[in-house]
């Protein structure tokens, strides 16, 4: 049988990718009509618009319309939780990019020119650019939250030995290959139609609705493919959307509204960045018994999804440690910057990202391997397995795993060789490290974790297969086709995939938080369970023979000693009247979780992996090189080790680009620099070591009852890339004596690999005057 | 006006292939790219645009024209995003719609590509197969290293370029069921494609431009001489005229600042212009060569170079960009200069009948700014020999090592007799409003002996050089830091003390 579950087939697009015949939203023929669009962005950073005059808009050459804020009939919001995005900033500007108007004309290059050529004058209003002012200004988008257990005060004061550090940890771009896009096209009877490129149909289709004054009756929304999201794709194409909505509705004629890279750069949102200030208590051997963190995001200029982003920063701040005191205080910085928003692992990986500085300053104070340190503060088995918001790890494959992978990659003569070969070299230096990743697997707020799915068979056998889910080249459509054809029997060419499309499933919550196949796999296998009963009890009667008798097996229905083709037997059944649509529900039991004390159980399960990784830098220039990688992740049973692989390394590399080369850099004025591929630097083929190994771990079945005992995959992976952050400290670490805290903001740059260097030098050279 | 040496009028009308037909194409913008071509008048969408500055590959298209024997062909990825469609007139351009057979099957880059996993959200992925296209009919078995570099101008977000750098390894072993010598596409380099590879160069000739090309379209002008002299006589009578020629920058004031360029004389087409040649007593290359054409040259006699040159740009933008370009373009962090200047080049400045020499050390005056006179155009580039190659070194220095633009680019040119230095060309990039020599660091040098005092020395004067300013890509103080630096990893290397560089460690 063709796709059956746990077999590695290609992604159902691969050919169709490979040949430039994938359609994605700007590839959909265009109506004749078509307007293309352009967004007037602000050119200040926090602004009061004293007047604007777009006369020279609107008699550029080729231009139809403009809108601004007066000339939204709903409501001026495309925000998807606190409603503080305005689609068109009503009088004041508040980060530079912001959307101020928009422009139609009949071509895109008359749009984007004609864009340009507004009169704003604005007068200037002071500036939060950085999240630490912020906190001082008790400038927030959300209230600053805290998480506690035990007394860490007390912990702290006791403690053998005790360290504080702060740490910088950059954001990072989406960097999708398609940018934000849509198109709208006019129905009868004011009705709108969107193609989006976007991760949650649903939302969309909502604050469509609100933004035209229209209900969710009105508006149908279609996303095929996605050429990427991670993230950025999740609440940001609200505005791309609103605006083609605003404007079809304006005008009457289809619109579609393309932004160019650098406009994308500028206006939506990213990984947020961090400071990180913490306190450290432990004992001599490293066990930790006490850590206070205080965490500062730049959320930008509104909420977004910063909420559940900073909280799940908090629920991951332990990562796979057991931590018995601990106090986290979250701010959630207001910022005059574009507002932040969900990247793969949602603020998880910047919570990882606090534990493990806090492990490697540990074991460099006292000297011993980091590993070491990590392994004594593993979350226990029957003990020490609660975490600081009451859910107990249940599932904790953490040491074993470590352990493979430490015999695996050979962990120990390498660091060995690697110390013998930085006792011999002046200029470079070598460093590896292992580190570990738990993940938590669900919606934090309960409710998300719900997904729908819509069967059909035709009378020939043939399978239409829909759900909530988006495809934004995770897999996901090829994952729940193998699902269903699984659990009907039948090749999985039978089955047709098609768009994403809210007239299909309704409310389905965004394609996020890795959840897309463990959801809409579930409800996909419970559409094809209900059809395939209505099958088995149509043959049961037909055939007399009992229902247990009657077995899918293979493109086969055995009906007690008889086979059939699937094909025959949908034929009978559909001749006897039997219903072959269906729809299929699911939502994941066991969580709940009150958001007031922060406790509860807000994840069905973890996810675990582990990473060694090895580098090569230059103290002279603090360039840097990933030179080998081994991995063992865990992804349950596998659907499709293939494509869970690719999320493996697509994550991993993707995490690597976020801690080394990939570095927002904002100007005094608040202008983001960095805006396009030749000022933002993700990694390129050459940036992937040579030796690059990556397993997944075998005989791991989700002990939970997931989708054929699957486990996540989307962002977990991302998170192993600490590893790579780590070998970069211990590399700097190797040109000073035992015994020091090495300082390394990242993106570790060879600007920032450098000073961490040189600001260990000076404390080398100090301690032992 | 136009002194035309031929008699035939000046065409209005550009030729070029497609899926082996002639497309002709009367009075095109001449600005329009490629891209907008392909996806907007032709709906060939498989061509997707990420970026419009050449810098994310999901444009990436093949070019096939003659080469200059005119009896073979030459392939080459370039980024249509960027490129005018004016510049195709007379070659051919292959996209990924090309490349499935008639019989709909894959081409051996498409299948590989599946095969190995590939492609994920796929956006990436018609530029990546159109690489690898180039690669496939240019490199019958490349090396790891050797596809890194011919994925380096492609961005994937999704895949971790794994999957991709082993499709590449093994497109080579795909079968088809299509004859690869009635196919010229399916015949990777080495394989036999006689008879197709002759149907087109019959073609190609076909469509060979003898006359000048001269479009007047939408308010602008392109003009497309094929002679240094027609060349001179157009920029004197036009002096404000843009002069294109690979358009990896004049693309960006197009796509990016959405300037109107209403008079461009495109130097494509001036055969002369393309030209190198070697002498006994320098290199002369012609401001119109391409960078991929001029690398393997220069390198030949200054191994040194290899290094910066892999590293430059992308392919797609070698292809199409060229050393003239680099040089005339005067920004400060262009990566050849500070070699250049360390190899004491000179350029040839031609204005109508008139040449004249300028050592490339005195052609930048400021910010962008050079000593071109109005109606003066670069028309050689010229690097003495013999080398005195043993004594050059260059360096880059970005967040990323390929594609990216230096936050600081180095070149040390040291000349010993014995022990003492006589000559010392020290240049960097990245550090001043243009590229530059640092002269008082130079002064430092001379007549000393070739020893760590000497370096250190030199290394403290070179804030007297250069006060660099902080921007995106690196702070002044680390770009001082490391300009200090690199002179004494020079010092190191020399001496035999440093053998290796993050850059190649363990890659080879």
């Amino acid at each position: 049988m063709k796709g059956s579950v746990g077999s590695s087939i290609p992604h159902d697009s691969a050919h169709l990718h490979v040949s430039g015949e994938a359609s994605y939203t700007d590839d959909i023929a265009e109506p004749r009509d078509l307007l293309h669009l352009a967004i007037g962005m602000s050119e200040r950073a926090h602004a009061r618009i004293k007047s604007i005059d777009l006369q020279p808009v609107r008699s550029a050459v080729g231009v139809v319309d403009v809108i601004l804020v007066d000339d939204i009939p709903g409501e001026n919001n495309c925000g998807p939780v606190v409603h503080d995005d305005p689609i068109f900033a009503p009088n004041r500007v508040q980060y530079v990019g912001q959307s101020i108007f928009a422009v139609a004309a009949e071509t895109v290059d008359a749009a984007r020119k004609a864009a340009r050529l507004a009169i704003v004058d604005y007068e200037d209003m002071d500036a939060v650019l950085d999240p630490l002012e912020a906190v001082e200004k008790k400038s927030f988008v959300l209230p600053s939250e805290t998480l506690t257990r035990g007394d860490s005060r007390s912990a702290l004061k006791v403690a053998q030995n005790r360290l504080q550090g702060r740490v910088h940890l950059g954001g990072q771009d989406q960097f999708y290959l398609e940018g934000q896009i849509a198109m709208a096209l006019p129905r009868d009877d004011g009705d709108l139609f969107i193609f989006s490129s976007t991760q949650h149909p649903g939302e969309l289709q909502t604050l469509v609705a609100a933004a035209t004054g229209k209900q969710a009756k009105d508006v149908v929304v279609e996303c095929r493919r996605m050429g990427g999201a991670f993230g950025g794709k999740e609440s940001q194409p609200a505005l791309i959307a609103c605006i083609a909505a605003l404007m079809t509705q304006r005008t009457g004629r289809a619109c579609k509204l393309r932004l160019d890279r650098d406009d994308d750069m500028r206006l939506t949102g990213k990984r947020h960045d961090f400071i990180i200030d913490y306190d450290v208590g432990f004992d001599d051997d490293g066990n930790i018994g006490a850590v206070e963190f205080v965490f500062a995001s730049r959320c930008g200029m509104s909420a977004d999804l910063s909420g559940a982003i900073n909280d799940r920063t908090m629920f991951h701040c332990d990562n796979a440690y057991y931590l018995p005191n601990l106090n986290v205080i979250s701010h959630r910085c207001k910022t005059n910057t574009v507002s932040n928003t969900a990247f793969r692992g949602f603020g998880g990986p910047q919570g990882m990202f606090a534990i493990e500085c806090v492990i490697d300053d540990v074991a460099r104070c006292l000297g011993i391997d980091a590993l070491d340190v990590r392994r004594r503060n593993f979350y226990g088995v029957g003990e020490r397995d609660i975490t600081p918001y009451g859910q107990k790890v249940e599932d904790n494959i953490i040491a074993e795993l470590v352990e493979q992978l430490h015999a695996s990659s050979d962990y120990l003569s390498r660091v060995a060789e690697i110390r013998s070969f930085n006792a011999q070299n002046e200029v470079l230096k070598r460093g590896i490290a292992l580190t570990p990743i738990k993940f938590g697997i669900s919606f934090t707020a309960t409710h998300l974790n719900q997904a729908g799915a819509l069967l059909h068979i035709y009378t020939d056998g043939t399978v239409h297969l829909n759900h909530g889910g988006t495809e934004m080249g995770q897999g996901l459509f090829t994952k729940v086709a193998q699902v269903v054809a699984e659990e009907l029997q039948i090749d999985i060419d039978q089955i047709k995939i098609t768009a994403s499309d809210t007239s299909k499933v309704p409310n389905a919550s965004a394609t996020a938080a890795s959840s897309g196949s463990d959801l809409n796999g579930k409800a996909a296998q419970a559409a094809a369970r209900k059809i395939k009963g209505r099958l088995s009890r149509f043959a049961a009667e037909h055939f007399g023979v009992a229902e247990a008798e009657v077995v899918f097996k293979r493109n086969e229905v055995l009906v007690g000693d008889n086979a059939m083709p699937f094909k025959e037997l949908v034929r009978l059944a559909w001749f006897a009247r039997t219903s072959l649509s269906a729809t299929g529900f699911y939502k994941t039991p066991k969580i709940h979780y009150d958001r007031e004390t922060f406790s509860g159980r807000p994840f069905y399960y973890y996810t675990y992996g582990a990473a060694v990784a090895e580098v090569v830098i230059d103290t002279l220039t603090g360039e840097n090189r990933l030179l080998r990688v081994d991995i063992l992740h865990d992804c349950g049973q596998s659907l499709n080790p293939a494509i869970d692989k690719g999320q493996i390394e697509g994550g991993f590399i993707q995490g690597a680009g976020w801690l080394t080369t990939e570095e927002l850099w904002w100007n005094e004025r608040g202008e983001l620099k960095t805006h396009a591929p030749s000022t933002y630097k993700i990694p390129t083929s050459s940036d992937v070591p040579i030796d690059f190994r990556v397993d997944i771990l075998e005989s791991a079945a989700n002990r939970e009852e997931t989708v054929f005992r699957s486990k996540a995959v989307g962002e977990p992976p991302l998170m192993l890339a600490l590893s790579v952050y780590h070998a970069l400290k211990d590399a700097v670490a190797s040109t000073a004596s035992d015994g020091q805290a090495v300082l390394l903001q990242a993106p570790a740059t060879p600007e920032s690999v450098l000073n961490a260097v040189r600001a260990l030098q000076c404390t080398d050279t100090t301690d032992h005057a | 006006m136009h002194p035309s040496s031929s008699d035939k009028p000046a065409a209005e009308k550009i030729s070029f292939l497609l899926d082996g037909e002639i497309i002709e194409i009367n009075d095109v913008d001449p600005t329009r790219t490629v891209l907008q071509y392909l996806r907007e008048d032709l709906r060939r969408t498989g061509t997707k645009e990420g970026c419009a500055e050449g810098d994310c590959g999901a444009c990436t298209v093949v070019v096939a024209e003659l080469d200059h024997d005119g009896e073979s062909v030459r392939v080459r990825a370039v980024n249509s995003c960027i490129q005018f469609l004016a510049t195709l007139d007379g070659k051919e351009l292959i996209t990924v719609e090309s490349l499935r057979g008639k019989d709909g099957s894959l081409h051996p880059v498409q299948k590989a590509m599946v095969d190995c996993h590939g492609s994920q959200c796929g956006f990436c992925t018609p530029g990546f197969v159109m690489s690898l296209l180039a690669l496939y009919k240019n490199n019958a078995s490349p090396t790891r290293l050797d596809v890194d570099d011919a994925l380096a101008g492609n961005l994937c977000r999704c895949t971790g370029y794994r999957p991709i750098v082993d499709a590449a390894l093994a497109m080579y072993d795909e079968s088809s069921q299509r004859d690869a010598s009635d196919d010229w596409l399916l015949g990777a380099k080495g394989t036999n494609t006689e008879k197709p590879l002759q149907e087109k160069i019959s073609k190609l000739k076909s469509i060979r431009r003898t006359n000048n090309l001269a479009i007047k379209q939408a308010g602008r002008r392109l003009s497309s001489p094929r002679s240094v002299a027609e060349l001179a006589d157009l920029i004197q009578a036009k002096p404000d005229s843009t002069l294109l020629a690979g358009g990896t920058d004049v693309g960006l004031w197009v796509t990016k600042r959405h300037r109107e360029l209403d008079e461009i004389i495109y130097l494509g087409n001036v055969a002369e212009l393309r030209n190198i040649s070697v002498s006994a007593t320098h290199i002369e290359i012609g401001a119109a060569a391409t960078l991929s054409d001029v690398m393997p040259v220069l390198v030949e006699h200054f191994p040194a170079l290899q290094e910066l040159f892999v590293r430059f740009a992308s392919p797609p933008i070698r292809n199409a960009g060229t050393l003239g370009g680099n040089i005339a373009n005067a920004s400060p962090i262009g990566d050849s200069m500070p070699a250049l200047l360390a190899l004491d080049t000179v350029l040839v400045l031609r204005e109508g009948q008139q040449q004249r020499e300028l050592p490339l050390d005195e052609y930048y005056v400021g910010y962008q700014a050079t000593a071109l006179q109005p109606g003066e155009f670069l028309e050689k580039i010229r690097v003495p020999l013999p080398a005195s190659s043993s004594g050059l070194q260059t360096y880059k220095v970005s967040k990323r090592f390929d594609q990216d633009i230096s936050a600081i680019c180095a070149a040390f040119c040291i000349g010993l007799d014995g022990d003492e230095i006589v000559t010392a060309r020290v240049a960097y990039g990245g550090l001043a409003a243009i590229p530059k020599r640092a002269k008082q660091c130079e002064q430092m040098l001379l007549g000393k002996a070739f020893e760590r005092a000497t370096i250190d020395a030199a290394i403290n004067v070179l804030d007297a050089d250069f006060q660099p300013i902080d921007d995106m890509r690196a702070s002044a103080e680390y770009r001082m830091q490391v300009c200090r630096n690199l002179l004494l990893r020079f010092y190191l290397e020399s001496t035999g003390a440093e053998t290796e560089r993050v850059y190649g460690y363990n890659r080879a």
